[in-house]
């Protein structure tokens, strides 16, 4: 049994001339939170997609645990526990929250496919995505439709389609991104309180979360992973401060 | 601290749009009033009736999945000829032939649908059109076997029970095509309400979302798709042994083209959207049928282009629509 | 060998046709993602415009296709203005209805206006008959289409490489946020293109009148070949229009003419069979 829930062996992809992922190497020990920083264009999200298979690496190996995934469709990669959430809101404007964690509920209890029932007929699903909704907050509001949740709510929505699939290591692409400093504190809580059994690692550039969260940092740079470390080792680290964190700290 | 929910539990806000809704009762008692109030219409009440049944298998589809498609009537037509020449060479029972077409329509349906499902955008448009019109290429080629552009002769439909005629009055015709269309409405209702209606409508809300939460997405659009080519090829059959006549008109643009603005015109992925589309397009066809074609053209196309630019969602939308801004104001 | 090359030739001219015809259909697909399918109704209408001059004017040939393409290009923009561009971004059903919806209006006004008979028109004497090399026998008008549409291609594609409006079009294909961001007026630059691709398809309408025959149904009957081009060639790609056209007309020609049985089962075989290899088109992004 590995201790690493995932990782990746030289991860290469370009698109013509411009390389987007060079020999990428990561290592996620099993219930860790790590983060992944680095300016904009550095190829993080890039990185989510090869992980997670909405792009092919022209090189390279993924490993879930023990497991090589590198050919596997996205959908199985969810099924065995790889999930993430996107950036960009990407949810299902016209159904409900409700709706929305149940089909995910539903989908991962492969109950999905199922034609002849009809949906309010399967309890265990039902109550299990109110549950979900319910801890992030999002229990009262849950029978509007996604399109007119605040943008605040449809982040933790997205956090809660994500959870509904019981993974073990989640990908979070910038869960607070455009969600403003009155409303974070819902986000952060639910972060907090991701159990421990998943591995998380999460794309941030808001600073309070990745030093408040994570237990190490990466540093992404032009496709490539420049330096790793703990944050009192990032944080002091000139080349990151070049890079990055030197004209932008404003957390 | 969140206020206790006064909301109803969730799994009852669920079952509540589950429910039949009175309207909805009312409606079809209504289909029954053609046979007391206009019976020199069942003809045309029962090809109102199987375009209803073609229009809601496109509704699945198009109003469900978010498949475009230009080229239904291939289905619709295989169900046809499949049908008659089931009657001319085999027997005409019409129940069998029924079951025939379905399958076969399913079979076509299956074997595209590995195609269909790995498409989106143009290149899913362009495929449903050039299988719909490979598929009327084949049949006016092989005119040997469907009889090429004089349509197919031959076709010897038994009675129903070996009692009812399927005659020109079009009791045994309407009652047939309601029937059929009224079982297959409800299974398709409860498709519709049921956790794959739900990862259809997934499917349609955001199709990149859907393999992110683990939905294998082709193998349901594969499903929805077969689904939908049965209940077409039924429709089809139900054409062919109703009127006793199956033209390459069942497999042409024109009428996967019909189709198309019946479902869009009633409101796509409202389930009814299908059956008031062809309600009005076919009856108002049937009234303006003694005036030249170019004009029907021309106020069809008229139509299309007000119903994208005003009543996106259709009529069955544009009331919905109303009722919520009655209700807002309230 | 001299009918083979002949039909080569004739297939190969026909293909050139059909170029004309969707060179604008793809590059505004390429630039906008707006599925235009009433781009067929402005190749019928420079038809339509060349036979009412000829026959009702009493213009020659040659005069009237400068009208053929000024004509359609300028109607075109009145609808890109007007019908189009609030739909630029609705969803692909919305576009496909709103613009078959304009093509049946179109069809069914012109054959209010001009009946639904075929309309012929007399092409004057030098474009007739034909050139004999060897066995085979070449059309004028063949040749003549063929010499148009090079041209026209040499033009198009000069026009793209080196003038500034080329390579702003290239950049708004390639990546429309990107261009706007380095304040290239995608909308202006769009609605120019969108005038010179109906222009042409109108000229090629005019040109295709005695090749394939004139009547009401001609925008339906060929929306459906220019989709397929569009399709084969790739979204936004001139030579992938130019090859797919020329892939297309050689097929049809050859396909009736060997295979007459098969009739216009081979572009659509074709045209499958390409999509499932290629889904993007020969020449598409990928």
């Amino acid at each position: 049994m590995s201790a690493l829930a995932l990782s990746t062996r030289n991860l290469d992809k370009s698109f013509g001339s411009l390389v987007v992922a060079k020999s990428i190497e990561i290592n996620l020990p099993a219930g860790e939170r790590y983060a992944l920083i680095g300016p904009n264009g550095a190829g993080k999200t890039t990185l989510i997609n090869l992980i997670t298979g909405m792009l092919r690496p022209d090189a390279g190996r993924i490993l879930l645990g023990d497991e090589d995934i590198t050919t596997l469709a996205p959908h199985e990669r969810v099924k065995r526990g790889l999930v993430r959430t996107f950036q960009i809101n990407t949810l299902f404007p016209q159904l409900t929250a409700l709706e929305a964690v149940t089909l995910a509920v539903c989908e991962r209890r492969g109950e999905a496919a199922d034609w002849w029932q009809n949906l309010p007929s399967y309890r265990d699903a039902i109550e299990e995505a109110y549950g979900i909704l319910v801890s992030l907050r999002l229990g009262d509001d849950c029978e509007r439709p996604t399109h007119e949740l605040a943008y605040g709510q449809q982040r933790l929505l997205e956090i809660a389609l994500a959870l509904a699939t019981k993974p073990k290591v989640l990908l979070l692409d910038e869960p607070a991104a455009g969600v403003p400093h009155e409303e974070s504190g819902e986000l952060f809580e639910a972060i907090a309180n991701l159990s421990q059994e998943i591995s998380v690692l999460f794309i941030e550039h808001d600073m309070n979360i990745v030093f408040r969260f994570a237990s190490r940092i990466l540093v992404m740079v032009s496709g490539a992973i420049l330096v790793d470390g703990t944050p009192a080792e990032i944080a002091a680290d000139q080349r990151v401060r070049e890079v990055y964190l030197g004209s932008a700290h404003h957390g | 601290m969140p206020a206790p929910s006064s909301l109803v539990p969730p799994q009852q806000f669920l079952a509540k749009q589950v429910r039949w809704h009175p309207l909805e009762i009312v409606f079809w008692i209504a289909t029954l009033l053609p046979f007391y109030f206009f019976p020199s219409y069942l003809s045309l009440a029962s090809q109102i009736a199987i375009a209803a049944l073609f229009a809601l298998s496109l509704d699945l589809i198009l109003g469900y999945a978010g498949i475009v498609s230009l080229g239904h009537a291939a289905f619709f037509g295989v169900g046809a000829y499949a049908a008659g020449l089931f009657s001319k060479f085999v027997w005409g029972e019409p129940f069998s032939g029924l079951i025939v077409a379905a399958v076969l329509a399913g079979v076509v349906g299956y074997a595209t649908s590995f195609i269909i499902a790995k498409f989106r955008h143009l290149t899913l448009i362009m495929l449903t059109l050039g299988i719909g019109l490979l598929l009327l290429e084949g049949a006016n080629s092989a005119s040997w076997l469907t009889g090429g552009a004089d349509g197919l002769q031959g076709i010897d439909i038994w009675p129903l029970f070996n009692t009812f005629d399927f005659d020109l009055w079009g009791y045994t015709a309407y009652t047939y095509s309601l029937i059929a269309l009224f079982v297959i409405f409800v299974a398709t209702r409860r498709l519709i309400h049921s956790p794959f209606g739900l990862s259809l409508r997934g499917i349609r809300e955001n199709s990149v979302r859907m393999p992110a939460i683990g939905a294998p997405s082709e193998a349901h659009i594969r499903k929805v798709y077969t689904i939908s080519a049965v209940m077409a090829g039924i429709a089809g059959a139900l054409i062919a042994q109703t009127t006793s006549t199956v033209s390459l008109e069942s497999l042409s643009f024109e009428r996967s083209a019909d189709v198309l603005v019946m479902v869009v015109l009633g409101g796509a992925g409202r389930l009814y959207g299908g059956i008031v589309g062809s309600i009005i397009f076919l009856v108002a066809r049937d009234q303006f049928s003694g005036i030249n074609p170019q004009y029907w053209l021309f106020w069809i196309g008229l139509l299309l282009v007000l119903v994208v630019m005003f009543l996106p969602n259709g009529i069955l939308g544009g009331l919905a629509r109303i009722k919520l801004f009655q209700r807002g104001k309230a | 060998m001299g009918p083979f090359v002949a039909v080569l030739f004739d297939g190969f001219a026909y293909g050139m046709l059909l170029f004309l015809i969707s060179v604008g259909l793809s590059v505004t697909l390429g630039m906008m993602n707006f599925v235009n399918l009433a781009h067929g109704a402005f190749a019928m209408l420079g038809a339509y415009v060349t036979v009412t001059l000829m026959n009702s004017f009493g213009w020659p040939f040659l005069a009237t296709l400068p009208l053929a393409f000024i004509v359609a290009g300028v109607v075109s923009v009145g609808f890109e203005q007007t019908l189009f561009r609030p739909l630029y971004r609705a969803s692909d059903l919305d576009q496909v209805l709103l613009t078959i919806g304009l093509v049946f209006m179109a069809v069914a006004a012109v054959s209010y206006v001009f009946g639904t008979e075929s309309q012929p028109i007399h092409i004057p004497d030098y474009l007739r008959g034909f050139i004999t090399v060897g066995s085979a026998n070449f059309a004028v008008y063949r040749i003549f289409l063929v010499v148009v549409a090079l041209l026209v291609s040499v033009l198009l594609i000069a026009g793209l490489e080196y003038t500034r409006f080329g390579a702003q079009i290239r950049a708004a294909v390639d990546n429309q946020r990107m261009a706007r961001g380095l304040g290239i007026d995608v909308n202006r630059i769009f609605a120019y293109t969108f005038a010179l691709g109906s222009g042409l398809a109108g000229l090629g309408g005019a040109l295709a009148i005695e090749v394939v025959g004139l009547d009401h149904s001609f925008a339906l009957i060929y929306l459906i070949v220019m989709l397929i081009i569009v399709s084969v060639g790739g979204l936004g790609s001139i030579s992938g229009s130019f090859v797919a056209a020329i892939v297309i007309g050689i097929s049809d020609t050859a396909g009736k003419y060997y295979f007459p049985y098969l009739g216009a089962f081979l572009i659509y075989l074709v045209m499958i069979a390409v999509l499932l290899w290629r889904p993007a088109g020969l020449f598409g992004k990928r």
